[in-house]
């Protein structure tokens, strides 16, 4: 995935030897009651220093007006001013970004199973010359830093033939720049999500096309209708990264809009925060907007999140 | 001609010979398989050749007009004096020359050195320490995985946001924390000693559940029987830790640093919306001079040599972790 955040992703992607799976948790191991109480407060501790800046957010995002710059800071507001919200939707076209953000997601993630499923299907099940190189070029696009790449992408998106003005040679006009199109396409596929669902598919038990193939199957049935919904558990953990990716890009969606109605969430939020800095409340209002759908998304997933990166041996 | 493939057939063909999927003679029974598989007609072979290459077409495609055709085209970029506008015109090294010329590039680097230097550790020492502490069946599991890791979903986009108001220096809360205990007007992100120390603690806030979970996932591998054989052989906690569970994850933890190491090389985000480089430039790091090169002078030759130089600092240094830092560990 080229977009911006899947630098979280890339983060996470580099081709890894696979560790042998164990998908059972340790049995338990109790301690002593001190320790056991000594862990505890450790963690509630951290847990509240990780939590505290989303419950400032909200927070703030409702405090009145008279309760957002106080010494001390106010942390349970005297009554809750949901309108912020409505003023905060309104003010920067906050809901066009909402949605262009919710299309590049639901864009990104559908492109990235499809296509990384295809793929890894076939790198990992069928027969082909060149498929050993062909996944290692593959792989090898992670190593890539992105900004090695973000500037000429910028420049070809700009000379698609035939699009936004161009001509077959693709001068003259725009091309895909401030378009759906130029925000989605180079995002599309990402050698992460080709390289997991690989190693998915790799240990699958082979009797199961086979039996498919004597039946005279075709290989895209046999993949549609008996591979894929085996690979459910590794494309659910592909799609929570992918939307993921396409919600909190940035630097992509930054340089690839133009216009205001084009413009994705995380990007009207720096816009916003230029031009409203002093407006707290609206501010954190914009900002519970950005993040709850992904930590809504996150929380119905995570069991799949945790295990998909065990299947993988993500973990190295 | 029909060439047997398990015999001497296209290259697919033996492999598929290797790995047992083919018969040596039509209507062998194999003892060990659990049920006759018979050889895969030529035509069949060559339905599978075309489906993969079908499938493997639409993604690599893409990564080939917009991965690798992008590098091509930076390399050849970074020889020119191309600005989007007019000029497109070859000038040699001339735009290296000027990268390792320019006073904001080594501060951009010196910025981004720290960064790397003190984010990485901090994070992968806190992040092991939560796995160790969270590897065990335990109530609230399920809310500390959860807590720890909501950062790391959030964009760094909206978290920055939020810590702009968290470190103000008249209102935010982290201010008012130290003025309780006496230090007044400290200003996180205006004061040029406390920027980047500010920016480097909210990256690891933000990446913390994220290298935690990695080590959760690597402990599981870690077999229990281990533990039991130097409990019975007297090692007491520290010594199981250092002698067992630290080189034991060593892989776990390559994989967090080359990963963390390419990522902390990349900081942009936080530093954009935070400090936008600044005060006095004293956060403001190489991607984000690659960025005000290309997207605000527009000078893209002289963005892409310097992203060429940053590719160079991080296959470098991929390169150094994985000569020293992989070292295969077998306990068994």
């Amino acid at each position: 995935m080229a977009l911006a955040d899947q630098r979280l992703l890339r983060q996470q992607t580099y081709p890894v030897p696979i560790a042998p799976v164990r998908d059972r948790r340790r049995a338990p191991r109790r301690g002593p009651l001190a320790a056991s109480v000594l862990r505890h407060l450790f963690l509630l501790v951290g847990a509240a220093i990780m939590l505290m800046p989303f419950v400032w957010m909200i927070s703030t995002s409702l405090k009145p007006a008279d309760q957002l710059f106080t010494v001390p800071p106010t942390w349970i507001p005297r009554e809750l001013r949901w309108d912020t919200y409505v003023k905060a939707m309104g003010a920067g076209n906050f809901g066009r970004y909402a949605l262009n953000s919710l299309l590049l997601a639901v864009i990104n993630t559908i492109s990235n199973v499809a296509l990384a499923s295809l793929a890894g299907y076939a790198f990992a099940r069928l027969a082909f010359p060149g498929r050993r190189v062909l996944f290692v070029l593959v792989l090898a696009t992670l190593m890539v830093p992105y900004q090695v790449t973000i500037i000429p992408l910028f420049i070809i998106i700009r000379h698609i033939p035939l699009a936004g003005g161009n001509d077959l040679f693709g001068g003259g006009g725009i091309g895909w720049i401030n378009s759906y199109w130029g925000l989605t396409v180079p995002g599309a596929v990402g050698a992460f999500g080709i390289f997991m669902l690989r190693q998915f598919f790799q240990q699958l038990p082979k009797d199961l096309e086979d039996a498919a193939r004597i039946d005279g199957a075709g290989e895209l049935r046999i993949f549609l209708q008996i591979m894929f919904p085996l690979a459910l558990p590794a494309v659910a953990t592909l799609s929570i990264f992918s939307f993921q990716a396409g919600w909190n890009a940035f630097l992509w969606p930054l340089l690839i809009t133009t216009t205001d109605e084009m413009r994705t969430i995380q990007v009207g939020l720096t816009v916003f925060v230029q031009q409203y800095s002093t407006q707290w409340d609206q501010l954190m209002a914009a900002t519970v907007v950005a993040t709850l759908p992904i930590i809504a998304m996150f929380a119905v997933g995570q069991r799949y999140l945790v295990r998909g990166i065990a299947f993988t041996g993500l973990k190295g | 001609m029909a060439v047997a493939p398990s015999e001497q057939g296209p290259p697919w063909g033996s492999a598929a010979a290797a790995e047992g999927r083919v018969l040596p003679f039509p209507g062998q029974r194999r003892t060990d398989a659990p049920a006759p598989v018979p050889r895969p007609s030529y035509s069949q072979e060559r339905q599978q050749a075309v489906a993969g290459y079908l499938f493997v077409a639409p993604a690599t495609a893409i990564f080939a007009v917009f991965t690798l055709l992008p590098v091509l085209y930076a390399a050849y970029l970074s020889f020119t004096n191309y600005d989007v506008f007019t000029r497109q015109d070859w000038v040699g090294l001339s735009n290296y020359q000027a990268v390792f010329e320019d006073e904001l590039f080594w501060r951009a680097l010196q910025n981004t050195l720290v960064y790397t230097a003190f984010s990485i550790p901090i994070g992968m020492l806190l992040g092991l320490g939560l796995a160790l502490l969270m590897n065990r069946q335990m109530k609230g599991l399920g809310f500390y995985r959860t807590a720890y890791y909501v950062p790391v979903v959030s964009s760094m986009v909206a978290v920055s946001m939020i810590w702009i108001q968290l470190f103000d220096p008249l209102y935010g809360v982290a201010s008012q924390g130290l003025e309780a205990i006496g230090l007044r007007g400290v200003d996180f992100l205006g004061d040029p000693a406390l920027a980047m120390p500010s920016i480097i603690a909210v990256s690891v806030w933000k990446v913390l559940g994220w290298n935690m979970l990695i080590y959760l996932a690597g402990l599981q591998g870690v077999p229990d029987s281990l533990y039991e054989a130097a409990r019975i052989d007297g090692a007491n906690g520290w010594q199981q830790l250092r002698k067992l569970t630290v080189p034991l994850l060593a892989p776990t933890t390559f994989f967090i640093f080359v990963t963390s190491l390419i990522g902390a090389f990349q900081v942009f985000d936080q530093v954009y919306v935070m400090t936008g480089g600044g005060p006095a430039n004293a956060t403001t790091t190489l991607v984000q001079q690659i960025y005000n090169a290309a997207f605000k002078s527009f000078d893209m030759g002289y963005a892409a040599a310097m992203s060429f130089v940053l590719f160079g600092i991080v296959l470098v240094a991929s390169l150094i972790s994985q000569r020293y830092g992989r070292s295969e560990v077998e306990y068994q």
